[in-house]
């Protein structure tokens, strides 16, 4: 489909430029009527070759277009790709931590997604992220501060024991001030209590681990 | 009870009036002020408010004086039956009549009978405006005249004007002032908020839309300290003057997290908590000169913080996770001899938190939980006994009035959580907050007048 129509339109020009032939003005009263076809003829000789040349040029231009359309779609479908990759890596990265009431150590499973964090943190070398610890409703409101700190501590120490430079984490707490789950049950509470990973910098173009 | 009381009284009153001063107990109160008046423990003196003419000043003062009379716990308050009969305590003098001027007739026999030990008059006087006159009904004498001139309901700081009058009449019962004169700051919905002591006038003061935590009063009554928060989890600590409203940021707070902090009592320094890349704890700064950020604590692994000075200042209660646990504990106020502070029993003594110590210096209030449900503490700083004060709904941060005998503290006993005010020597408890939430509530000292 997309082959055929710079040729059908090639066609429709020569369609035009035989038409518009076809019908001359009304030649001058002349002498020689040989003279005169010979004349229309070559006219006519002269008419089919510009259009023929026409229609080479409008080729031509076409395939030039198409070759430029097609280098662009290349490149945006590159871009894409890049874009989708960084998208995929962000969402590794927001991928949150949590932790069990009043405490902050990395359990099990929360290592693994950190070991995720700590893949992409290693394929990107200038990525900053910082680490904001949160908690349940339920304790002391300044205690949480302290509390929410110690678990953004606890993702990023288990991050630079790995050899992630100290300089790449900033960490910060949020207490219990900023819930994701409302409710007063064990549901909205462990959902609550929480790191959350956000990107500070570097983050424009990022490169999924393993690709 | 109370019947019984006022009859004895009124026998006392009526027969032995003056035996009973020799039956008069003299009790210590307030730092060795002696006062002459029967008081036994548990049993208050009887105080009779009485009615009279009627104006917008005066009206209003009468009112706010008899809750504020009824506030300081102090008092057996007694209400009438027919609220405005006792207005025929003052008559003109018989046979008089053409000067004009009345002269009060004080019926203490009365009044005794009624079961008072003392009465307050509010009344309006041509040459002094109002006039506050306490009656000592077992003496048959005026105790105290209290004259505010020129009292217009309309003008700012009026409120405040007629509290400190009616602590001036405990003061005259008791020798020590009533605290009607304070305010109480606390966070609501990420704002702080000021509220008076009988839970009037309540007033936003930080920026609207910006998280606010962690107020705390300068000792002057006329600043404030409080957290900011940013969107980062940053938050920096600001000095708020009261009276104009402005406020700037003490610059070492600035790039961390930094809250609940507390004024050493001369008001020179501030101690505060910083949560960072090393933890949490426990700092100061000379906010007087402007330098000096010292760090008290090093936590390492535990965290430190919600620092609390002593009346004296020369240590500080704080809370530590040293152990594993949030327990409180005491150091110097330059962060020397740091050591556990409330004894600890595992299985017994829960985490606890918010410690501030009393006014007096015998006590320090905290929350601790028990039964996974917070409540709030007493510890005897002395023999270093712990004592349960609430234990209804969730009860947490204590904050202390200046009298060392009231506490308001955050409960959730009616749904959510407001801030409760609790008298420690009678049991007595009221709501002040009825906001949707309240929490962080931080009493002042005694407001003076200004006298610019």
């Amino acid at each position: 489909m997309r082959h055929t129509l710079p040729i059908s339109a090639g066609l429709f020009v020569i369609v035009i430029a035989a038409a518009c032939g076809g019908g001359p003005p009304p030649p001058p009263p002349g002498p020689d009527p040989d003279s005169l076809a010979a004349a229309q003829a070559e006219e006519q000789q002269v008419r089919d070759s510009i259009a023929a040349e026409q229609a080479v040029r409008d080729s031509v231009q076409r395939d030039s277009q198409r070759i430029v359309a097609e280098e662009r779609r290349v490149r945006e479908d590159s871009l894409a790709s890049v874009r989708e990759e960084t998208n995929n890596v962000r969402d590794l990265l927001a991928r949150r931590v949590h932790f069990d009431f009043d405490r902050s150590n990395i359990g099990t499973d929360d290592a693994a997604i950190l070991d995720e964090k700590l893949a992409v943190l290693q394929r990107n070398p200038d990525l900053r992220i910082r680490v904001t610890g949160h908690c349940d409703e339920r304790g002391s409101d300044e205690y949480n501060l302290a509390l929410g700190n110690r678990r953004a501590l606890a993702a990023k120490r288990y991050l630079t024991d790995r050899g992630i430079a100290e300089s790449r984490i900033a960490t910060s707490s949020m207490g219990e001030e900023r819930p994701i789950a409302m409710g007063a049950n064990e549901g909205a509470w462990g959902q609550n209590r929480r790191d959350e990973f956000t990107i500070i910098s570097g983050g424009g173009t990022l490169k999924m681990p393993g690709m | 009870m109370k019947r019984r009381i006022g009859l004895g009284l009124c026998a006392i009153a009526f027969a032995a009036a003056p035996a009973a001063a020799q039956d008069t107990t003299v009790v210590e109160r307030g730092g060795g002020v002696r006062i002459g008046i029967t008081y036994q423990p548990g049993v208050r003196p009887g105080m009779l408010i009485l009615g009279g003419e009627r104006g917008t000043a005066l009206d209003s003062a009468r009112t706010i004086i008899a809750r504020d009379l009824n506030y300081s716990d102090e008092f057996e308050m007694i209400a009438l039956p027919l609220g405005d009969s006792l207005t025929l305590r003052i008559r003109p003098p018989e046979g008089d009549g053409a000067t004009g001027s009345f002269v009060p007739f004080v019926n203490y026999a009365l009044y005794a009978a009624l079961g008072a030990d003392f009465a307050v008059n509010v009344h309006r006087e041509a040459d002094s405006g109002v006039v506050v006159t306490l009656y000592d009904v077992q003496g048959d004498v005026v105790r105290r005249e209290l004259r505010i001139p020129n009292l217009d309901p309309e003008a700012r700081g009026f409120r405040l004007r007629v509290h400190r009058i009616a602590d001036e009449i405990v003061r005259a019962v008791t020798g020590v002032p009533g605290v009607a004169a304070t305010q109480i700051l606390f966070i609501n919905a990420g704002r702080i908020y000021r509220v008076d002591f009988d839970g009037h006038t309540v007033e936003g003061l930080s920026t609207p839309g910006i998280n606010a935590m962690s107020p705390t009063w300068a000792p002057d009554g006329r600043h404030a300290v409080f957290t900011e928060f940013l969107d980062n989890g940053q938050g920096s600590l600001y000095l708020l003057d009261l009276d104009t409203g402005r406020r700037q940021v003490i610059p070492p707070t600035v790039g961390t997290l930094n809250y609940a902090p507390e004024f050493s009592p001369d008001g020179t320094t501030l101690a505060f908590t910083r949560s960072d890349g090393e933890g949490t704890d426990i700092y100061t700064y000379n906010l007087a000169d402007e330098c000096c950020l010292q760090r008290l604590t090093v936590g390492g692994f535990s965290d430190n913080l919600s620092p609390t000075y002593s009346p004296d200042g020369r240590r500080i209660a704080y809370v530590s996770t040293r152990p594993g646990y949030t327990q409180i504990y005491i150091m110097g106020s330059d962060g020397t001899g740091q050591e556990l502070f409330a004894p600890f029993q595992y299985g017994v003594s829960g985490e606890s938190h918010a410690p501030e110590w009393s006014p007096d210096g015998l006590n320090i209030a905290f929350d601790r939980y028990v039964s996974k449900v917070s409540q709030v503490f007493l510890m005897d700083v002395g023999n270093l006994v712990v004592r349960q004060l609430t234990s209804l709904g969730r009860n947490t941060d204590p904050t202390w009035a200046p009298d060392a005998r009231h506490i308001a503290f955050v409960s959730s006993r009616t749904g959510s959580n407001q801030v409760w005010i609790i008298d420690m020597e009678t049991g007595r408890v009221r709501q002040l907050t009825r906001l949707g939430e309240a929490r962080l509530p931080a009493w002042s000292p005694r407001i003076a007048e200004r006298t610019n």
